[in-house]
């Protein structure tokens, strides 16, 4: 494998980066393309490595995983009870490849108590259930202020909780993952797991939103 | 240390923008970059506490840049730091010489599901744990110049065991190189109002994962 044969190779992949001299890449570009061909050249990666891994998480691993664990666990009480035990064990069979990780914790938003989950120190975030995070959610506002004052924050996000209720704010500072448990919506007796993971919104998995109502209208 | 990374209770960064513009990657590299770090993860090039702790030691304007930026300033450095090309081979873009053996071996197509599977921090205990559940805690008042996964807005103040997560690498020992050396791994949550003073508001509540080592009884 040559750096020419990759430099095809990256030309051809399935991207809108596609430029046709070198020239015209970025200076960051081209800094990447150096470390890409370095990987290559030495046989740390084959390039279709590179790109399949890509592709993964731009169309495998995403929030449609942690919605479908959460519509279960809106109709399935059992399901419900294993995955606030132990949620590695529990969501598990509805991850890639049949695997969500270890050390994940499911938390219940309740009438009384609102979960939110951040990383202050970095970025983490449960990818196996939720894919890579969005882009608020690594800046530099969210992670400073959500611990402070998460009301506020929260009211950015059109999310508007009663004075009272409690807001409980999940650092992720070692490898515990944790993702948010929302409530089930009113006004969806009698719905299939398929109808209501449609509702499951990424963000009420965050704790910046809560799920979708049968009307479409939620924040 | 005490970084830029720790970014918990600081101001200035403005508000929040929710709104989530366009595709996972708002530029091809981005992606790529993200690649290129997983890849590294699973050959074993490094592991996830130095990557971290590569990211943390930046200048903190490379840090301020974005946030795969930084990912690309850490990279540049972390794979001459560790062994896996040098600095003349980075800055002319290309290999100079053969690479070092992976402890992983190569990452191919045949192998790619070993990059999206999570890491396992688990470890069998040592000891036993030092706190229960309810127990009342004090976060030390620490500040390593190295790696440390205690944010500085806990530091100093008291709070309450939530639960316990066995024994897990530690980070602090593993980003520097000195193995994994477990410790109990603890949730502790702390009343916002002992965070954050008297007028703020009261009804948040803000937990941390915290390793033993960082917590004295209180």
């Amino acid at each position: 494998m040559t750096a020419h044969d990759h430099h095809s190779h990256s030309h051809d992949h399935d991207h809108d980066h596609d430029h046709g001299e070198a020239s015209d890449l970025s200076e960051t570009e081209l800094r990447v393309r150096a470390l890409q061909t370095i990987l290559i050249e030495k046989g740390y990666a084959d390039p279709a490595a590179l790109d399949a891994i890509v592709e993964t998480y731009e169309t495998k691993i995403g929030p449609h995983i942690g919605a479908r664990i959460v519509a279960k666990a809106w109709t399935d009480p059992d399901f419900r009870q294993s995955l606030l035990t132990d949620a590695s064990k529990a969501a598990a069979p509805f991850g890639y490849k049949g695997d969500v990780g270890d050390n994940l914790v499911a938390v219940e938003n309740t009438p009384d108590r609102h979960n939110v989950v951040v990383c202050t120190l970095c970025s983490c975030y449960p990818w196996d259930v939720l894919g890579l995070p969005p882009v608020w959610y690594k800046s530099f506002a969210y992670r400073s202020r959500v611990v402070r004052e998460p009301r506020a924050v929260l009211g950015e996000f059109g999310l508007t909780l009663p004075d009272q209720t409690e807001i409980r704010v999940w650092d992720s500072t070692a490898e515990v993952r944790y993702m948010v448990l929302p409530a089930r919506p009113a006004g969806t007796d009698g719905w299939t797991e398929d109808q209501l993971a449609a509702l499951v919104t990424r963000d009420s998995m965050i704790g910046t939103g809560v799920a979708n109502s049968p009307a479409g209208q939620g924040a | 240390m005490n970084g830029i990374h720790d970014m918990g209770g600081m101001d200035g960064f403005g508000p929040v923008d929710p709104v989530e513009k366009g595709p996972v990657f708002h530029a091809a590299w981005e992606g790529d970059v993200m690649a290129i770090s997983r890849v590294m993860g699973a050959i074993g090039a490094w592991n996830i506490d130095q990557g971290r702790y590569g990211i943390e030691v930046l200048p903190p304007h490379l840090y301020l840049t974005s946030y795969y930026r930084r990912w690309l300033e850490r990279f540049e450095r972390a794979i001459v730091t560790y062994g896996y090309a040098d600095a003349d081979e980075i800055a002319a873009g290309r290999s100079l010489r053969p690479g070092k053996p992976p402890p992983r071996g190569k990452q191919t197509l045949e192998n790619i599901d070993r990059v999206a599977r999570r890491g396992n921090f688990i470890r069998p205990a040592t000891a036993p744990a030092r706190f229960a559940v309810g127990d009342k805690v004090l976060a030390r008042n620490m500040h390593p110049k190295t790696h440390t996964r205690l944010p500085r807005y806990v530091r100093g103040h008291v709070g309450v065991v939530e639960s316990l997560h066995g024994c897990q690498v530690f980070p602090d020992t593993e980003a520097m190189g000195q193995g994994e050396n477990p410790q109990w791994l603890y949730t502790v949550s702390f009343a916002g109002r002992d965070l954050w003073g008297a007028d703020s508001d009261p009804t948040v509540r803000v937990s941390v994962e915290a390793f033993e080592p960082y917590l004295d009884p209180a």
